[in-house]
C-alpha cells in the first residue's frame, strides 16, 4: 500500500507531505522507542508513534522510513512540523490509539519488520 | 606509491544539544548518497554513525565525529573525553543502559545502540578508559549485498 491508503484506513489527517502520498509503505512499526526503530526497521517502513519530539523525524530520516503516523490525535509542535517539512518526511495524524492504528493497518495487509518481504535494505 | 583519494568530514557534537542531535550523521549520509554509494550501505553507515553520535551527546557531554570516505570503504570514528565505559562487555549487551529517565522519555536509552553499531558495520572497534573517554571506529565496505 501507499501513504494514501494508510490515510484512508486510519481516517488520518495529513499534517506534512501531501505531495508524498504515493510513497509505498512496505512494512510498519508501532513504537515509542527510537532505539528499536534504529535496530529493527527496514527502509520504506511506516512508523506509528505517540512521540512528537524532533528526534523522531531525525531517526525516521536516518533509517529511510516512508512516513510517520502520530496516534491518539496528538498535535505536534510547529517546530516538529517545520522540521518534517524540511526533511521531506510525511506526517499523518489519527485519533486512534497505537494498538488500533497498527491493528487496522495489519488487517489492511501491512506487515511488520520481522517478517519476510518489504524493503531489502 | 599513490595515496588513495578520500573525502574527509569532521563535526563537533555538543553534549546535550538535542536540537542538533544527528546533524553530523545526516550530513555524512547526504554526502554518501551524493557520491553514489549503494542505498543499503548508506543506510547502515547512517544508522551506526547516528547511534554513536547520540551516545556522545547523551553519555559523554559531547565529542567529535570523523568520517573518511574512500572509493571502496568508509571509516567512521567517534571519540569523546567523557567518563568512559567501565565494563565494555556489559555495555555491548542488548538492553544494558545507564540512560536517565528524561532520555527514555525521548525514545532512547534502551541499551540497543552499541550492539546495533556492531551489527551495522563490517568492522567495529571500541576503546574506552575511565576518566579519559571513549573512541569507536566503524568500517563499512561499499560492496552492496543488495545486488
Ligand atoms: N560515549 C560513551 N561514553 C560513556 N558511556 C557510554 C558511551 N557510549 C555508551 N555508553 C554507556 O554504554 C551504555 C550502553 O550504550 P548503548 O548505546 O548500547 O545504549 P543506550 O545509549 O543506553 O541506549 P540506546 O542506544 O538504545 O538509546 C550506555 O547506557 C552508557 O552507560
Ligand atoms: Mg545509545
Amino acid at each position: 500500500m501507499n501513504l494514501k491508503d494508510v490515510q484512508r484506513v486510519l481516517k488520518a489527517k495529513i499534517l506534512v507531505g501531501e505531495e508524498f502520498m504515493d510513497r509505498p509503505a512496505e512494512t510498519c512499526c508501532g513504537s515509542d522507542l527510537m532505539s528499536d526503530v534504529l535496530a529493527f526497521t527496514k527502509c520504506n517502513t511506516l512508523l506509528c508513534t505517540g512521540l512528537t519530539n524532533i528526534q523522531v523525524i531525525r531517526t525516521a530520516g536516518i533509517t529511510d522510513l516512508c512516513g510517520i503516523v502520530i496516534v491518539r490525535g496528538k498535535l505536534p509542535s510547529p517546530d516538529f512540523l517545520n522540521f518534517a517539512r524540511e526533511a521531506g518526511m510525511p506526517v499523518l495524524s489519527t485519533g486512534l490509539t497505537l494498538f488500533e492504528a497498527c491493528g487496522l493497518l495489519y488487517v489492511a495487509g501491512l506487515r511488520g519488520c520481522s517478517q519476510e518481504g518489504g524493503c531489502s535494505l | 606509491m599513490t595515496e588513495a583519494k578520500s573525502v574527509k568530514m569532521s563535526y563537533d557534537v555538543a553534549g546535550g544539544d538535542f536540537d542538533r542531535a544527528g546533524e553530523a550523521s545526516a550530513n555524512i549520509k547526504r554526502m554518501l548518497q551524493k557520491i553514489g554509494i549503494p542505498a543499503d550501505i548508506v543506510r547502515r553507515v547512517a544508522i551506526g554513525t547516528y547511534e554513536a553520535e547520540m551516545n556522545v551527546l547523551i553519555h559523554a557531554g559531547g565529542g567529535t565525529v570523523n568520517a573518511e570516505i574512500f572509493t571502496d570503504h568508509t571509516v567512521i570514528n567517534i571519540s569523546d573525553h567523557g567518563p568512559g565505559i567501565p565494563d565494555i562487555k556489559l555495555a555491548m549487551q542488548e538492553g544494558w543502559s545507564t540512560a536517565p529517565d528524561y532520555i527514555r522519555q525521548m525514545g532512547f536509552g534502551a541499551g540497543m545502540g552499541l550492539p546495533n553499531m556492531m551489527k551495522c558495520s563490517d568492522k567495529f572497534d571500541i576503546q574506552s578508559k575511565i576518566g579519559e573517554g571513549t573512541s569507536i571506529t566503524m568500517e563499512f565496505n561499499h560492496i552492496s549485498e543488495d545486488l
